[in-house]
């Protein structure tokens, strides 16, 4: 039995929205044809969390944000996003739903390579990017919320990496959320041809404490044969916003996708990160860090799906959990059938800091197929008395100690994400989340 | 007198309810090296994780006292600024904190806030110990112990010491593990500490690492207690004949305590 909830947005209002970004036909239509499903669609159900009364429908859809002649005009909050000392290359700001400033550096362009906010994309690029549009990873009617996202989409970065283009740089883009109420339905696309390597890097970041919103973020990599995508992200909405995240990998022969995802949401959470290892040979590693305070509630899934002979799936999950949070951490590590010489390794640890905390580490290994490697480690627990006990005989007061630990337990993600400003500004996020 | 003193006054220790220490007397003054000697289970090692306030110890009866003060009363943190080290047997792996953050906190912990050691002057005094350990230099850059060897650990302790500069250090069986190349390592490690304002107690039941580190007192440890102190002659008299002649002396039959039949 599901609660109906109708759209504030109608088939006219989708149709209009649709024409006022010049949007080619065929997205139109997805987006039509969504909305017709999301009114049938049921909502995911992740495992051990109800999310049927979450807000995912009520929000302001479209708000323009100002452009951004210079950085140094940006807010202290989101110039701490970049690397002041290093001159922005390539870097996209989004302020609400609208580009306030973009860049990208022109030895790449003259490469081929695409880099632009998905109104520009879809009017400029719309053939490239209906070819990967939520067809190879995320699928339009998985779900209502999946519908919801392709009939509403409201933003969001094409990024778009030639064959044989090895980019050095890394790619960065800020999501704003500006508008207390409004609503990020943000879509990343990065496609990275044959034998390519790209390093991309997103901050979501808002400031509404008691505003209700939420955000709905569907994020595809697609990797072909050989490439190598490294993809780095820091969530932290604040508590008004719900948040759906979705961020899926599909590697190609050969291919690699890394994630290193922070996420550092206060509000109400549901993300899942997928990767489908396709190709022979293809690799991904998914280390995710999260922590949750106050009475949050979060579920987070990391799934790494092998098809391709001797494919490689590595998951860290580490959460730390405060106050009454509760989080449910979901490692999946499947084996198809025919994906022999596979290896499928994962860790989940969470670490509670209160007890009234709560925090599930659930490892599962799915495996159709006899010659394969698979493992797994997962823990809950407290602060290990034994390494407090060893810093503090160096000095080290206990709450140092402790801080020492924590952050040393969220390294794994602080340490692979590419930008300097975008891991010191993670450190600092996990600090004051933490005290 | 220089440097500080430890005393250690019929010190009673238990672990989950079963008592190991069973009145233990000494009293180290800086400048002077002790060697804490005796078979394995005789309690050692209890001896130095209960002064140091490891947290399954409970001591019972007895105190230790630093320069009058009476650490058994102090958190474990506040042990070490009070000027004592332990060299532990098994150091703790953390990870996600490298051993360079992990020892500039340590130091700055044992200074004045807004006296922290500045970078520079920390990395120069960290690579010439390290130079001196010859320990490689990227074991800076490594997560606290982990994944370092058994000779890794120990020469990470004794950088340590040799950073933190105590008044007074406990080492805790450092030289096992150790092949013979190390052991010369860690000990000149040591050696170059020896002043009068630092006493050390050394815990080993080889003999061996006293051929490298001379001590100026040697005690021995049975059924949780100091059966017998003399000077370097005594460990060499052990080396020669082993405990054996010892329980004889003192009619003890089985030295070790605390252990399960």
């Amino acid at each position: 039995m599901t609660v109906e909830v109708s759209l504030p947005y109608d088939k006219e209002y989708v149709t209009q929205f649709s024409k006022g970004l010049q949007e080619p036909e065929w997205m139109k239509n997805l987006r039509l044809n969504a909305l017709e499903k999301s009114e049938s669609l049921e909502l995911p159900k992740p495992d051990k969390t109800n999310i049927q009364s979450w807000n995912f429908t009520e929000f302001k859809h479209h708000v323009e944000g100002e452009t951004i002649d210079s950085l140094q005009n940006l807010p202290v909050e989101i110039q701490d996003f970049l690397d002041q000392e290093e001159e922005q290359q390539n870097l996209v700001i989004q302020r609400n739903h609208t580009v306030a400033y973009g860049t990208l550096d022109q030895k790449l362009k003259d490469q081929g390579v695409i880099f632009t906010d998905m109104a520009t994309a879809l009017r400029e690029h719309g053939e490239l990017v209906e070819k990967y549009y939520m067809n190879d990873a995320v699928h339009v009617d998985e779900h209502r919320l999946t519908a919801l996202h392709a009939a509403l989409m409201n933003g969001g970065i094409f990024l778009y990496v030639p064959k044989n283009v090895q980019i050095e740089e890394p790619i960065q883009a800020i999501f704003w959320q500006e508008d207390p109420e409004a609503s990020l339905i943000n879509h990343i696309l990065v496609v990275a041809e044959e034998n390519s390597s790209v390093t991309y890097v997103e901050n979501y970041v808002s400031h509404n404490k008691e505003e209700k919103t939420s955000a709905n973020i569907v994020t595809e990599v697609i990797a072909k044969d050989g490439a190598k995508v490294s993809f780095g992200a820091v969530d932290n909405f604040e508590a008004g916003t719900t948040v759906y995240a979705n961020r899926r990998g599909v590697a190609y022969r050969d291919a690699v996708i890394e994630w290193a995802l922070g996420q550092m949401n206060e509000g109400n959470t549901v993300s899942e990160n997928i990767t489908h290892l396709i190709g022979d040979n293809s690799h991904s590693n998914a280390k995710t860090v999260a922590i949750g305070r106050g009475a949050q509630k979060q579920n987070f899934t990391a799934n790494i799906t092998h098809f391709g002979k001797g494919s490689d799936g590595y998951i860290l999950q580490h959460g730390v959990m405060k106050d009454k949070a509760t989080a449910i951490f979901n490692g999946i590590g499947k084996i198809e059938h025919g994906a022999s010489k596979s290896n499928a390794e994962q860790e989940s640890r969470v670490l509670m800091l209160s007890k009234d905390a709560r925090g599930d580490a659930n490892p599962i290994l799915l495996i159709d197929e006899d010659d394969v490697t698979a493992g797994h480690a997962a823990s809950v627990g407290r602060v290990d008395p034994i390494q407090l006990y060893y810093l503090m005989s160096r000095g080290i007061t206990r709450f140092e100690a402790e801080r020492l630990i924590i952050h040393g337990f969220l390294a794994p993600v602080v340490k692979q994400l590419p930008v300097e400003a975008v891991k010191r500004q993670l450190t600092q996020v996990i600090e004051r989340k933490v005290y | 007198m220089a440097g500080s003193t430890l005393e250690i006054k019929d010190l009673h220790v238990e672990i989950e309810g079963q008592e190991i220490l069973k009145g233990v007397n000494l009293t180290i003054n800086g400048g002077e090296f002790h060697a804490v000697m005796g078979p394995n289970g005789t309690g050692k090692s209890t001896l130095a994780s209960a002064i140091m306030g490891h947290p399954k110890f409970e001591v019972t009866q007895g105190e230790v006292l630093l320069d009058g003060e009476n650490v058994l009363e102090m958190e474990v943190d506040e042990r070490a600024q009070a000027g004592l080290f332990l060299a532990m047997q098994y150091p703790s792996e953390i990870s996600g904190v490298t051993n360079s953050d992990f020892l500039r906190s340590a130091i700055n912990a044992h200074r004045e806030e807004g006296d922290e050691i500045s970078l520079m002057k920390f990395i120069k005094e960290m690579d010439s110990k390290m130079d001196t350990l010859e320990m490689d230099k990227n074991m800076a850059q490594r997560y606290l112990n982990e994944g370092f060897s058994g000779g890794e650990k120990k020469r990470n302790e004794i950088l340590q010491l040799m950073m933190i500069q105590p008044a007074i250090a406990i080492l805790d069986e450092i030289d096992s593990g150790l092949d013979i190349d190390a052991l010369k390592v860690v000990s000149k490690g040591i050696n170059e500490m020896r002043n009068d304002n630092f006493g050390c107690l050394i815990i080993t039941h080889y003999q061996r690492l006293l051929n490298y580190i001379t001590p100026d007192k040697v005690h021995v440890m049975m059924q949780g207690r100091v059966v017998k102190s003399g000077g370097p002659e005594l460990a060499q008299r052990l080396e020669e004949e082993g405990y054996e002649w010892i329980k004889e002396e003192l009619g003890i039959e089985d030295e070790t305590v605390g252990q399960e039949a």
